[in-house]
């Protein structure tokens, strides 16, 4: 009896001596009541291409900073930070990609169960939902790490029209008219605030987007290149839309908008 | 035997069934509800063995009253009938539940509907349905005199004019049935149609309140 006592004390001491204890596992709250891993996922998106969505009242446009990280890497042929999830969701992605892809087709999944058991697209914020429990899910049954993705969804049914949501790897979401993930974020999410304003058309939310994007990135001027725009809204038939603008309306944007030089002399 | 049947009227969906609960050549009750009010606003119309009757529409109003707790809205008519075809067909290549189904409905977007669900998980969208054996005669009748936007009042005679059918051609007849309805301010019941009262239960009463 002695002896186990004398052990859970030296336990003890040893858990206020090594905060790094705590570090290595999801399933542990520090003393002060943080998961460090949950925390380290979202630093990592801290640093990641960011992504702004804004909601207006017909539709929701996404927005993505692309990372050229080489030269020589090329170009993808599709988009590499906007998903359809569905006919009527899609989504922005900042984080580590590998993760995402795997939420993504989660997410893809659960929207075509859905449509197989009720004949129905898939409520925008169940759908956000599922995603969520299945990112919980990892910081709390041990062994695994969380995933270091941040998500934008934009979507559109028919209880709530169109809806913007933004999720963290702990799982959190919450619905917004204007949101930001990644880098710079807080200052993105800062601006935003400041410019937004209710009964924003969709043509004057692409406006906002590219303004807060062009001055939140770390490069100077913006090119199509470094862009995704995405936008989600209802055709003259009622349908759901999701575009994406190629990069030559991107550029006619950014020109429109103000937040590009003309082109440079290539070096 | 048993007799469900139903039509889609001028906003609203009209559901009758008999009230009989038979075994064998032996009726125990005759006012036995089949028509189960699945939510606020929701009919589900059941004939079939009794116990999978009754097991499989309170799975389902079980499920539909979870759908609406954790989403927060109503799931609609025809998403219902599509979840409830989804369970029997699940159930078909298994153990399947001997039951044929009406699920009336109002929604919001859509109006009254009226879907016709068989045991063998098909599922139509129909204006007029009916199944067990008064179904040949109550759909002749709504073949006959059935027309779209009918009112309260036609439809109430059309379907005492299918139960009078059916109590004068069916040598098994039941005698009591039950009528009811959905429409914009929810599912009820709108009549119920007598020819006896529980004799059986009345007679012990009595001999009771005399002993």
């Amino acid at each position: 009896m002695a002896s186990q006592k004398l052990h859970r004390s030296f336990n003890f001491t040893a858990f206020i001596t090594m905060s790094r204890r705590y570090d290595s596992r999801t399933t542990i709250f520090s003393p002060e009541g943080r998961l460090y891993q949950v925390e380290y996922a979202m630093e990592a998106i801290g640093n990641a291409g960011s992504a702004i969505g804004v909601l207006s009242k017909d539709g929701v446009v996404l927005i993505g900073e692309k990372k050229v990280t080489s030269k020589l890497l090329q170009t993808s042929k599709t988009t590499e930070k906007m998903y359809k999830i569905d006919d009527h969701v899609a989504c922005a992605v900042a984080g580590i990609m590998s993760d995402a892809n795997i939420l993504i087709n989660t997410a893809r999944v659960a929207a075509q169960r859905y449509t197989f058991s009720y004949q129905e697209p898939m409520p925008v914020e169940q759908l956000v939902q599922s995603l969520c429990d299945t990112k919980q899910g990892y910081t709390q049954f041990g062994g695994l790490r969380p995933f270091g993705v941040s998500f934008l969804f934009a979507g559109w049914d028919k209880n709530y029209g169109f809806q913007l949501y933004a999720s963290d790897p702990s799982g959190n979401y919450s619905g917004w008219k204007a949101a930001a993930i990644g880098a710079n974020n807080q200052a993105a999410q800062s601006m935003l605030k400041q410019d937004y304003k209710d009964e924003i058309t969709r043509e004057e939310a692409v406006e906002l987007a590219l303004k807060v994007l062009s001055k939140t990135m770390d490069s100077t001027s913006l090119t199509s290149e470094k862009l995704e725009l995405a936008e989600v809204f209802l055709s003259p038939t009622g349908e759901v839309k999701y575009q994406v603008r190629s990069s030559e309306s991107l550029s006619e944007l950014l020109i429109k908008a103000g937040v590009t030089q003309p082109a440079a002399e290539s070096s | 035997m048993e007799c469900v049947f139903g039509m889609v009227c001028d906003g609203f969906v009209l559901v009758a069934a008999d009230t009989s609960a038979v075994n064998s050549i032996l009726v125990h009750k005759s006012d036995e509800d089949k028509i189960m009010v699945l939510d606020s606003h929701k009919l589900l119309g059941a004939s079939g063995e009794s116990g999978d009757r009754v097991q499989f529409t309170e799975y389902i109003q079980k499920n539909v009253s979870l759908y609406q707790f954790r989403n927060g809205i109503p799931l609609t008519t025809a998403a219902t009938a599509n979840f409830t075809r989804g369970e029997l067909a699940t159930a078909l290549r298994k153990n399947p539940y001997s039951v044929n189904l009406l699920l009336a409905g109002y929604d919001k977007e859509t109006g009254p509907s009226l879907y016709y669900i068989d045991y063998i998980a098909s599922c139509h969208k129909v204006e007029k349905g009916a199944f067990g054996y008064g179904a040949y005669f109550s759909l002749s009748m709504m073949d006959r005199h059935y027309r779209s936007g009918m009112s309260l009042e036609e439809a109430t005679d059309l379907a005492e004019k299918c139960i009078v059918e059916i109590r004068s051609r069916l040598v098994v007849a039941p005698p009591n049935f039950v009528i009811k309805i959905v429409d914009k301010d929810g599912a009820r019941v709108h009549k119920w149609v007598d020819s006896i009262k529980d004799e059986g239960a009345a007679a012990v009463a009595a001999a009771l309140a005399a002993a």
